[in-house]
């Protein structure tokens, strides 16, 4: 018997499988060996070491977006600024990646810090400009996204660009400022136990520091929370800050373990994917490792669908847009929590 | 600065300025029109991007520019309406709905042209139609206005006759007066009679429609075939240009205008080596002062009030 209190998670499983019916769906319409398709969508994935590893790497991105977003999101601020933010600090980091020399692990240590700072600096401009004049953080974040891909861009096409290549990419990084890798036989890098350590800490300082508990009471009702005394304005900045720091640390891990050169010629879009990670984990941290993995995972199988059948690996974002659709719809299922909460109080 | 001079002081360039800020004008339209009703909706750029890839399927299969043009108006309707069904009925956050909206256009589009055309990146392959420009008579043989004004697509003439219905719309009929009423205040809306979610459905279809007629013009008009992301953030500047342009219909006409001269630059100066990278980045900047400008405004005239209630 069900209970209301596992109700979220039973509504996340429903939608997950109504995305994967879809899916099925559109593969079966799509492609001449429906089933045969649908197996490597779904099992493909697990099959070598190296298409885990996938995976894992894929993943890496999703978690420091999705953590960076879900604080956002926590604190009831609609900012999509974590996209521009992630793509700025990897520019900022493979400056320091190419023109830095230094031994060992400091140099992407510098890299990363660098990255990680700029990250927050920008993500702070949103966030004064919400609590002290109230300027719409969601409009202010999607313009600087445009801004820093342009100024990203402009650094990457001017300064950094390697005439010798034949792509439009970067100077080669520094062997010292690449992140090492942690298993054989796959790409996956430290950038992995940062992002973990990362995620414990959040979780830390949401739910058992006076802090997060400000953060959660000021997205709760901001209202309500100035009354109680709290200083929303600086709450608000400071999530702003932590998030912009975090997604920066992701740019520039990402391009530190797993590229040699900068070659992001338009937003990676990891910043959106975010968004839908922290939906999926109902913006707690601790849940932001399996939404991001399940996200990965679904990508990774379209990936290698597209390589070894005749469907098109695009199918995903089809699926991505009914999850958010669904997630975030308060209606969906809700006849039938209401039925759920009527029985309880029956049987109380 | 002479050479710059040169190159925006002709009919040409006054004349491409009209031709990019078509389709920044119709989305921005559609924008103020969900706007004034309540609701921020952010899939401007999905939509667009739906309406060109259906412009270009229906008129290559049925031969017809205008045929194309029908079937395009009517996805990018049924994207807004699949939106507003979301939104309203299911209750899904409007701004997580339009990122869906978005991520779903963004490869969607790419999904279909691939299975009809069996390439990811243009649908050079399909024959598709485009719609005709138009000269007019008599304008056409002015010295100067004359170059500027006539033998632009069709749909840049729309786009201005737009300004004036949607002007007329919301400011001069019964259904623009609720959508107002609806967002400035959908409670007293509610109280007197008004519908608040049948204002709002018809809000989000007609910024679907003119969003999508953005989008036809892209693929119709602008190019004449479609190519994958080929809006290329004009959703995002429309709604930019509605922001700035402090919902009304003339203020989101001129910033859009605005905004279409510092695309036009931005193509005119490529002759002069400044970064084009640096150039596109002017429209969200200008964006953001002027929401800082008139953010901070608002929130004197706030304080200004609280000070003047408190004193006495």
């Amino acid at each position: 018997m069900f209970k209301v209190k596992y109700f979220e998670a039973v509504r996340t499983a429903a939608v997950i499988v109504i995305a994967l019916i879809i899916a099925f769906l559109i593969i079966s319409l799509v492609s001449d060996q429906p089933v045969k398709t649908i197996g490597i969508f779904l099992l493909e994935p697990l099959s070598t070491k190296g298409h885990i590893g996938n995976v894992i790497e894929m993943a890496i991105p999703l978690m420091f977006t999705g953590l960076a977003v879900s604080l956002l999101f926590r604190a009831n601020m609609f900012n999509l600024g974590a996209e521009g933010i992630f793509y700025f600090s990897g520019v900022v980091a493979s400056v320091l990646a190419i023109h830095l020399s230094l031994g060992g692990w400091l140099h992407p240590l510098a890299a990363i810090a660098a990255g990680s700072i700029v990250g927050a600096l920008l993500s702070a401009i949103p966030g004064i400009l919400k609590a002290k004049w109230n300027a719409n953080e969601l409009v202010t974040s999607l313009m600087f996204n445009n801004i820093l891909f342009g100024v990203g861009l402009y650094l990457l096409n001017y300064h950094l660009r390697d005439a010798k290549a034949f792509a439009n990419v970067s100077f080669k990084f520094e062997k010292t400022a690449q992140l090492s890798k942690l298993f054989a036989g796959t790409r996956i890098h430290t950038g992995l136990i940062i992002v973990l350590v990362l995620i414990v800490l959040a979780h830390l300082f949401l739910y058992r520091t006076k802090w997060g508990y400000e953060l959660r009471m000021t997205g709760a009702n901001r209202e309500f929370a100035r009354y109680s005394g709290m200083k929303t304005a600086k709450v608000i900045i400071l999530v702003h800050l932590i998030a912009g720091f975090i997604a920066g640390m992701g740019g520039s891990v990402e391009v530190l373990g797993m590229y040699s050169r900068f070659q992001w010629t338009s937003l990676p879009g990891y910043g959106l994917d975010g968004a839908l990670v922290a939906m999926l984990a109902k913006n707690n941290p601790l849940s932001v490792i399996a939404s991001a993995l399940f996200l990965a995972y679904i990508r990774i199988g379209a990936d290698l669908m597209a390589r070894l059948s005749d469907v098109p690996s695009e199918m995903i974002s089809i699926i991505q847009a009914v999850i958010i659709l669904l997630i975030s719809a308060e209606q969906f299922l809700k006849f039938w929590k209401n039925r759920m909460l009527l029985k309880e109080a029956k049987e109380a | 600065m002479n050479s710059l001079l040169n190159v925006i002081l002709t009919t040409d360039f006054a004349f491409s300025v009209l031709r990019v800020t078509t389709p920044i004008l119709f989305a921005a339209l559609g924008a103020l029109i969900s706007n004034r009703a309540g609701i921020i909706n952010i899939g401007m750029e999905g939509i667009m991007l739906v309406s060109a890839l259906t412009g270009v399927i229906v008129s290559a299969y049925t031969h017809s520019a205008w045929v194309g043009l029908l079937g395009a108006v009517l996805s990018g309707t049924l994207i807004a309406g699949i939106l507003a069904f979301f939104t309203l009925k299911f209750k899904t956050h409007i701004i997580l709905g339009g990122v869906a909206i978005n991520m779903f256009a963004s490869g969607g589009t790419v999904f279909i042209l691939y299975l009809l055309s069996g390439d990811k990146g243009s649908s050079t392959s399909l024959a598709s139609k485009v719609l005709p420009s138009v000269q007019i008579p008599l304008l056409k043989d002015i010295p100067v206005l004359g170059p500027i004004l006539s033998g632009h697509h069709i749909l840049t003439y729309l786009s201005i006759l737009s300004v004036l219905v949607v002007y007329y719309l919301l400011n001069r009929t019964p259904l623009g007066l609720r959508i107002r009423s609806v967002g400035e205040n959908p409670h007293a809306a509610q109280s007197v009679g008004v519908s608040v979610i049948k204002i709002q459905y018809t809000a989000l279809l007609l910024s679907g429609f003119f969003a999508s007629l953005g989008g036809a013009y892209m693929s119709m008009g602008y190019l004449s075939l479609f190519t994958r992301d080929m809006v290329a953030g004009r959703g995002w500047i429309a709604i930019a240009a509605e922001s700035m342009g402090r919902s009304t219909t003339v203020g989101t006409a001129l910033t859009s205008l605005l905004f279409g001269a510092a695309d036009a630059l931005s193509n005119a100066l490529q002759v002069l080596k400044i970064p084009a990278e640096l150039i596109a980045t002017l429209p969200y900047v200008a964006t953001v002062i002027g929401l800082i400008i008139y953010a901070v405004s608002e929130t004197r005239k706030k304080n200004k009030k609280l000070k003047t209630t408190a004193t006495k």
